[in-house]
């Protein structure tokens, strides 16, 4: 399903387009190009190594490309080129969240605070950086007690309601994954960016998240880029897959034509070409990847 | 036992001026984990800040009433010192946040000795007086209290509490906290962390100039010294703590307070500032996070 197509189209949240980033002598992505579409989960995968999570940190700011072009298109229409932009404005400005492998939670904040640090700007420029919230001047008061309903819905969503006042480090594994994603969407992101989600979660866990990512992307029309290892998830939800291997794009399209991509399968299982034809018989027959 | 009272309340106030100032220590430490060793000569900036707009009230309004005098000094103090510690924290320690740990340690050194030297040049190397503003006594039975004293108790705290409301209940409190915990993570939820730490910085010299502008009261002299000893202090008041830790920050603050005051009391005077370091070296030895100080947990 690749487009020819280079202009930006309306239904296109994300493009990448000739991304490199290298590390010394290292050559992590290598003119690397992708399209996300909006209100739609694309998966993002790949063996280890195939710089998966480097493309996460060039999109969230933690890195800055060797070169390349990553566009945020908004749903307003605006743009912005995120390679550009500091860490907080992307955030803020592009309206990309993302969270981590591992998890990283203020573990020391309440999983209320924890919503609460998410919406920061607007509670912030309400409370007139402060000095009028602490006078009890402004919109401060309602907009403290909005910020709260949304940490509650979202609090409903993820299914930890009865955990709100308790610190976020002492939540379950499987529920301190869901508060991460809560806490970013939080921050009312028009693409939100996972990284392994379903990591270490057990089988319940694992389908419970497969049931908030759906809630997400078709409730709030939030569009959703996931790194992901359990191809049970990747291919339960995903609408669009995206293969990495050594820096560079091997397959595109939807999980189906994925599955069945020559190339794919040698990737994961380390055929020679001459083994290839084997083995594709056998996937095509076994079904799962 | 009037005297040991008596005591009480000198160490007390001593105490409040201490844990003012060990706030500073403590947060600059929590957000960034540093120790901002100019923190002590931004304290004696907010007392010469204090001063000299005493001097220029009373030269130009004869007979202006004291608690305004006070209020005055103690508002230009803070935006004097609350300046400077922006200005340090954006030309000498941003620049270092990312190099190694010792680095913005030993800028901060080196801060410290700009501001007692510009001081020392600028306003001479003498003890600078001032002609007591608050005369008035209580007494209780045998025990005097001043109400110098009780001013410093009840704008201390007054202060904390509101600076208690600032970091837990607002918003800003909790960017601070959460910029503690995990600074790249607060970034990337919107949280503008250099502004955070600059409003860190400004924060902690408020309070410093606030405990300045007390302490030239209290005393009624400024010297460009008074940064050395009694910044220290504080920081050891911030260590006794647990440093990162308000809660501890006043009660080491008031601890060191009330240790000096009855060492001096009923030992010697001389020897009031060992005792002061002597537990410095103990706490650093038997319990280095402080009495209210959490065990550092080693990141995952």
């Amino acid at each position: 399903m690749t487009s020819g197509n280079t202009t930006m189209t309306r239904d296109t949240i994300l493009k990448v387009e000739h991304l490199s980033m290298r590390f010394g002598g290292l050559m992590a992505i290598n003119d690397l190009s992708l399209e996300a579409r909006r209100g739609e989960i694309t998966a993002l995968i790949g063996p280890n190594g195939a710089g998966k999570t480097t493309v996460f940190n060039c999109i969230t700011g933690f890195y800055k490309p060797t070169m390349g072009m990553i566009t945020m298109n908004r749903r307003n229409g605006e743009q912005h080129l995120l390679e550009r932009l500091s860490d907080f404005e992307i955030t803020k400005k592009a309206k990309v969240a993302r969270t981590f492998q591992n998890i990283r939670l203020f573990s020391g904040l309440t999983v209320l605070e924890n919503l609460l640090v998410a919406q920061h700007n607007k509670l912030m420029k309400a409370s007139g950086y402060t000095v009028m919230g602490l006078l009890g001047i402004g919109s401060y008061k309602r907009e403290a007690e909005g910020s709260i309903e949304l940490a509650r819905q979202w609090l409903e969503k993820a299914d930890l309601i009865d955990r709100a006042d308790d610190p976020a480090g002492d939540l379950p594994y499987g529920a301190q994954r869901r508060l991460e994603i809560a806490r970013a969407m939080c921050t009312g992101p028009e693409l939100l960016c996972l990284d392994e989600p379903a990591a270490g979660l057990n089988p319940k866990e694992s389908l419970a998240l497969n049931t908030l990512l759906n809630s997400i992307r078709d409730e709030t029309g939030t569009s959703i880029l996931l790194i992901e290892h359990d191809m049970s998830v990747v291919m339960e939800i995903s609408d669009h897959v995206v293969v990495l291997e050594y820096g560079q794009k091997i397959s595109d399209g939807t999980p189906d034509h994925v599955k069945n991509d020559p190339k794919v399968i040698a990737a994961y299982l380390g055929v020679d070409d001459d083994e290839l034809e084997e083995v594709m018989h056998e996937e095509l027959d076994g079904g799962s990847l | 036992m009037e005297y040991f009272i008596q005591q009480l309340l000198n160490g007390l106030t001593l105490g409040s001026i201490y844990g003012l100032v060990a706030i500073g220590y403590t947060m600059v430490y929590g957000i960034i984990g540093m120790i901002n060793f100019a923190h002590g000569d931004i304290f004696m900036l907010g007392g010469f800040a204090a001063l000299i707009v005493f001097l220029i009230l009373t030269s130009f309004i004869a007979g202006i009433p004291v608690a305004l005098a006070l209020l005055i000094m103690m508002v230009v103090a803070m935006l004097v010192t609350s300046l400077w510690n922006w200005t340090i924290e954006r030309v000498a320690y941003r620049p270092l946040r990312g190099s190694f740990r010792l680095a913005p340690l030993i800028t901060a050194i080196g801060m410290s000795i700009v501001l007692s030297n510009f001081i020392q040049v600028t306003q001479g190397p003498r003890n600078k007086p001032i002609p007591p503003l608050v005369n008035d006594v209580f007494h209780f039975g045998d025990v005097t209290v001043s109400l110098k004293q009780m001013v410093i108790v009840v704008v201390t705290a007054v202060l904390l509490t509101i600076f208690w409301y600032i970091v837990n209940k607002t918003p800003l409190g909790r960017a601070q906290r959460a910029t503690e915990q995990d600074r790249k993570m607060a970034a990337l939820l919107g949280v503008d962390v250099d502004r955070t730490i600059s409003i860190t910085f400004i924060m902690g010299a408020s309070l410093a100039a606030v405990a300045g502008t007390m302490y030239l009261m209290y005393y009624g002299v400024a010297s460009f010294a008074d940064g050395f000893i009694p910044g220290v202090k504080a920081f050891t008041a911030a260590v006794l703590g647990g440093i990162g830790s308000l809660p501890g920050a006043v009660l080491g603050g008031l601890l060191i307070g009330l240790i000096e005051s009855l060492w001096s009391a009923y030992f010697s005077i001389a020897y009031k500032d060992v005792a002061t370091f002597a537990i410095l070296a103990f706490v650093l030895i038997f319990k280095p996070t402080g009495i209210l100080g959490r065990p550092e947990v080693e990141k995952v």
